[in-house]
């Protein structure tokens, strides 16, 4: 009786000591993003331009689209126009503002979007084997044979300028890598012990997916889409400076930059602003996403 | 090995056709009638007609597509909207000029890549490796458009050093190899050169750190090898995978060159693609992405192939 008493004691020592000493992956991942000043500095600075550009209608000192002839082209520290004017006498600083929210809905949705679609087709493909696999990864493939920038250039091209033309593109682009790393991770955990476990003990197909898959490859797949942020809001001000995604007088950092170009000979700091925008969020996305990777250890 | 080659150009095969498909598809997905990616819009109807009928648009689309890809197979692809001449004379040389860019920005970017990411990982976690790093993510994060950009604003507009655009003095096309000429690839092949710097400084970062934890290592310095001998031997270890990045990026390059070009006005397929989009010249647009394209499918190709006979560890037959 004592015997059965002291093993039950031990185990339960045991079980608590475990508990303690894992004190659950969320708050182990937060303890060494706290430990990492880069990855804190990036964020506080995404931050604070995600807060600027979402109350840009109550900071910014002027209209986004109102010009002015006589104040065309001022330089940067110009009394009222702290960062000078553009080519048609618009306040820079009210379209960066204003310009960021395109910039950023142009980075983000299209990988979110493109997150949602791959993982779908592929845990699918990578769940289902056989054909199913054969059919989602050959017609990825088929996309991966093109360079990134000239399948985006291609589609918004063959569609036309436009917003939303551009979003569909670079979803498209987008998905591909992402269907591969999802496919990938996908076979890596289907036959692990747990799986077959779940399955031994009268799972269905839907339960093992969403139950033990998905909670174990969304992490990788999630941090594999934060690392393409950057490149689509690169690629997103890219297309826009070409002229295929956002139109005047609509404020977006590519387009700017476009427009700006033309000053380069009379303000060239004025002119290089919209792309210092870009280059800012897109190396400090990159940064965090580094830093979620290292912290949630993903591998890859 | 010889059965690897075979199979992996028998593989090749239905690639590029699927990569033909989907160009074919880009003036399918155009609003609008193709047909006016064909005649002028001020065509009367019964020349439309006619047209319609001369291109077989008027069949179905399987057929239109087999069609499609015999001209293109025999070399035509069909003619631009702007200028009625044929696609390919206006694309092949446009193909040299972005050939050539896309090699120098590559070869650059790689010599640059190859010695700080070699030196990251050698010195791990000192500061030599931190610069590096800082680098190499500056590098994929820029918008190389704009770097571009404050490239011509330094050195053409403050100190007047280099040409900001063009490929050569007084807008001429033909190709010289003078100083004249040379000095118009310096800032694009710099700027293109950003991209792949920053891509190989990370591969050749990761790899030299993982084959210097080898014991093979150990055993090379336990025998008494030093410097340069170890060098060697972890040069032989890395290059395969390097230059497999090498060969990709060099592939990224000539289609994602289409902004550089742009920026610096350079004569290649990038500024092709530009005026093609502004005045949605579809013919070309779809030349210019099909043959661009199927570049890239050939050198996926031979870097899988070179890969595949450097390094005797990879069986893939």
């Amino acid at each position: 009786m004592s015997a059965t008493t002291a093993a039950e004691a031990e185990l339960a020592l045991q079980a608590r000591q475990a508990a303690q000493a894992s004190d659950g992956y969320w708050q182990g991942v937060f303890r060494r993003v706290r430990r990492d000043p880069v990855t804190i500095a990036c964020s506080l600075v995404l931050l604070t331009m995600f807060l600027a550009i979402v109350f840009a209608p109550l900071i910014a000192p002027y209209d986004p689209y109102q010009g002015s002839m006589i104040r065309r082209l001022r330089p940067i520290g110009t009394p009222g126009h702290l960062l000078g004017t553009d080519e048609l006498g618009r306040d820079i600083v009210t379209r960066l503002l204003f310009g960021g929210r395109l910039s950023w809905f142009m980075g983000i949705v299209p990988v979110a979007m493109a997150f949602v679609v791959g993982t779908f087709l592929g845990v699918l493909a990578g769940f289902a084997g056989g054909r199913t696999n054969m059919l989602i990864m050959r017609v990825t493939d088929v996309f991966y044979a093109f360079p990134s920038v000239l399948l985006a250039v291609a589609i918004s091209g063959a569609l036309g300028a436009g917003i939303m033309n551009a979003v569909l593109a670079l979803t498209l682009v987008f998905v591909p890598p992402i269907i591969r790393v999802a496919e990938s991770v996908t076979q890596g955990v289907r036959n692990l012990d747990f799986v077959d476990a779940a399955r031994a003990s009268g799972a269905g197909a839907f339960t093992v997916v969403r139950v033990h898959v998905l909670g174990n490859v969304l992490g990788p797949i999630f941090i594999y889409a934060t690392s393409l942020i950057s490149v689509c809001m690169i690629l997103a001000s890219g297309l826009s400076f070409l002229g295929l995604g956002t139109r005047p007088p609509e404020a977006e950092w590519g387009l700017m930059l476009n427009t700006l170009r033309t000053a380069i000979y009379v303000q060239p700091w004025v002119a290089v602003l919209p792309g210092a925008c870009i280059f800012v969020t897109s190396i400090c996305f990159n940064l965090v996403s580094d830093g979620l990777r290292q912290a949630m250890d993903v591998k890859g | 090995m010889f059965f690897y080659l075979i199979r992996r150009l028998i593989y090749a095969i239905p690639i590029a056709l699927a990569v033909g498909f989907v160009c074919f598809m880009l003036v399918q997905i155009a609003p609008g009638d193709p047909i006016n990616a064909i005649v002028p819009p001020d065509a009367p109807q019964e020349v439309v007609e006619q047209v319609r009928r001369d291109y077989g648009l008027d069949k179905p689309l399987p057929v239109q597509f087999g069609i499609w890809l015999l001209k293109v197979v025999q070399g035509d692809l069909g003619r631009s909207l702007a200028t009625g001449r044929p696609v390919w004379s206006d694309l092949h040389s446009a193909i040299g000029n972005t050939l050539m860019l896309a090699f120098s920005a590559s070869l650059l970017g790689f010599i640059m890549g190859c010695i700080l990411g070699g030196l990251a990982g050698t010195f791990r976690g000192t500061i030599l490796d931190r610069v590096a790093t800082t680098i190499a993510v500056a590098g994929v994060s820029v918008p190389h458009y704009w770097l571009g950009m404050v490239l011509v604003v330094i050195f053409s507009v403050q100190l007047n050093l280099l040409p900001a655009m063009g490929a050569g003095p007084g807008g001429s096309a033909d190709w010289v190899w003078d100083w004249a000429h040379i000095q118009h690839l310096v800032l694009p092949s710099i700027t293109l050169a950003v991209i792949p710097m920053g891509i190989v400084t990370r591969t050749v970062r990761g790899i030299v750190a993982e084959i210097m934890n080898q014991e093979f290592v150990v055993a090379l310095r336990g025998k008494g090898l030093t410097g340069w001998g170890v060098f060697l031997h972890v040069v032989k270890n890395a290059a395969p995978n390097v230059l497999a990045v090498l060969g990709l990026q060099l592939g990224y390059l000539m289609g994602g060159s289409i902004l550089v070009e742009t920026v610096f006005s350079w004569p290649g397929t990038g500024l092709l693609l530009n005026s093609a989009i502004f005045q949605r010249d579809l013919p070309v647009l779809q030349g210019t992405i099909l043959v661009l394209s199927l570049f890239f499918v050939a050198l996926n190709l031979g870097v899988d192939l070179v890969q595949t006979a450097l390094d005797p560890r990879i069986k893939r037959a």
